[in-house]
């Protein structure tokens, strides 16, 4: 199908752009990477009446390295990320989850920070965010605002942000030395909508993982930080069935939704399994050197 | 009521201009406006590839972006790689070993292949990777990749 009738504006400054959305009453959408936009446009499952195209805007380009972490503007691309030494080095889980956000020509368009703006539940950026607890600035006319990630993502596609407010950046906090991470997915096809998918993050103290926080996606409304994970610690030399038992007591905390994918109960089943793989190979990088010694 | 924008970008070498209705997607700017077919729309939302073009030198979907957002842009279609012999190579390897049989996916395929090329020596599992952005219902991948593989080592030994 083609997309509806709209406007389309292109402005060159952020004012011009928060001006635009300033009389918004729900018709007025941010056109960044379009990758998911554009695909609804084709569809007609939505009908903006007038979009703002932010690309030429250079104050939203850029990763850099801030006091507070690393800054994403909106216009910084999946496959940006994917590229930057700077990420690779202080943001270690966005490299781990990047390999899966869709593919290479959807990646050289596609935003983090439109992804975070969107909401799918089945989208990586927000699982990461969720977890890392991202700081998401939202600008409109006349001020703005910083959101945590974790307060942030409301319910099916909503979010904290207003009609008349865009995520002008995302911070990332930079990972100590002794943070670990760990990322995996399931779909069907490679860079596909994930049916499930889990994101971790642990701190190596002495012989075992402690604070150890794990995000389900895919499957739920929003991201899902488990509140079970965090009251274990998991030793070096945690046997399968210590991790087994951990992964289905974290799996108890999803709300996994039926749809074309599976049933819910499926994906419960199915997320316990990439939560107990993901810890073991979280666990196999945080004591590589006792391994590799013994 | 229609928005119109006028837009002036590089197109497979050449400078054109043209008036857009905001609406219009660059595939079918290509397709219907500029008569240039071989850029082939799949399922328009994304997923198949098949309408792969290469934006200021990077593989894009052309259903995902406006053919206003073209302007300033250089823009290349299956048309200006074959004419212009960038990929000559590939193609010849493509015929060679049967990658392709309807054809329908190749032009997406060949935008898909000609960014990945420009890295060197990719490995087989790059390009699965690479191709999982692109689906062919006739050949079962295998020929493409080895294609692009026998492609990648030749351009390594010239």
């Amino acid at each position: 199908m083609k997309a509806p009738i709209f406007t389309y504006k292109r402005p060159e400054h952020l004012g011009e752009a928060l001006d635009l959305l300033a009389d918004n009453d729900g018709g007025t959408q941010v056109l960044a990477g379009g990758q998911s936009l554009m695909a609804t446009l084709n569809m007609r499952l939505s009908s903006p009446a007038e979009l703002v195209d932010i690309n030429r805007i250079a104050a939203l380009r850029g990763i850099e390295p801030r006091d507070t972490g690393i800054r994403l503007g909106a216009l910084v691309r999946h496959a940006d990320v994917l590229a930057s030494a700077t990420v690779a080095q202080h943001v270690p889980l966005l490299a781990l989850a990047l390999p899966h956000v869709a593919h290479m020509a959807v990646r050289n368009r596609g935003t983090t920070c439109g992804s975070l703006a969107l909401a799918d539940p089945s989208a990586e950026m927000p699982a990461v965010a969720v977890t890392l607890n991202a700081d998401i600035v939202l600008a409109k006319k006349g001020g703005q605002r910083t959101v945590p990630a974790r307060g942030f993502f409301q319910g099916l596609y909503q979010t904290a942000r207003q009609d008349d407010e865009m995520i002008t950046e995302v911070v990332f906090p930079v990972a100590s030395t002794d943070e670990l991470f760990g990322f995996a997915e399931l779909s069907r096809r490679h860079g596909d909508f994930a049916t499930v998918g889990v994101a971790v993050r642990a701190v190596k103290v002495e012989n075992r993982l402690d604070n150890i926080e794990v995000t389900i996606f895919g499957s739920e409304a929003t991201p899902l930080l488990s509140k079970t994970a965090s009251s274990f610690a998991i030793a070096a030399n945690a046997s399968d069935k210590i991790l087994g038992d951990m992964a289905i007591a974290i799996a108890d905390d999803m709300e996994p939704m039926d749809n074309h994918q599976g049933r819910g109960e499926t994906k419960r089943r199915q997320g316990a399994t990439l939560i107990r793989r993901t810890l073991r190979d979280v666990l196999q990088r945080a004591f590589l050197e006792q391994t590799a010694l013994s | 009521m229609t928005d119109t924008h006028t837009i002036a970008f590089l197109l497979n070498g050449q400078p054109v201009s043209a008036e857009v209705d905001a609406r219009l997607h660059l595939a079918d700017f290509l397709r219907h406006t500029m008569k240039l077919t071989g850029t082939h729309i799949g399922c328009e939302h994304g997923v198949c590839g098949a309408c792969n073009v290469l934006v200021d030198g990077r593989s894009a979907r052309s259903c995902l972006m406006l053919a206003v957002q073209a302007d300033g842009t250089t823009i290349e279609t299956i048309e200006g790689l074959t004419a212009s012999g960038k990929i000559a190579d590939l193609q010849r390897e493509f015929v060679a070993r049967n990658a392709l049989q309807c054809g329908y996916c190749t032009p997406g395929v060949l935008a898909t292949a000609t960014e990945l090329l420009e890295h060197p020596a990719p490995t087989r599992a790059d390009i699965r990777d690479a191709l999982s952005g692109n689906y062919c219902r006739c050949t079962g991948y295998h020929a493409i990749v080895d294609a692009i593989e026998a492609v990648a080592q030749k351009r390594q030994t010239p």
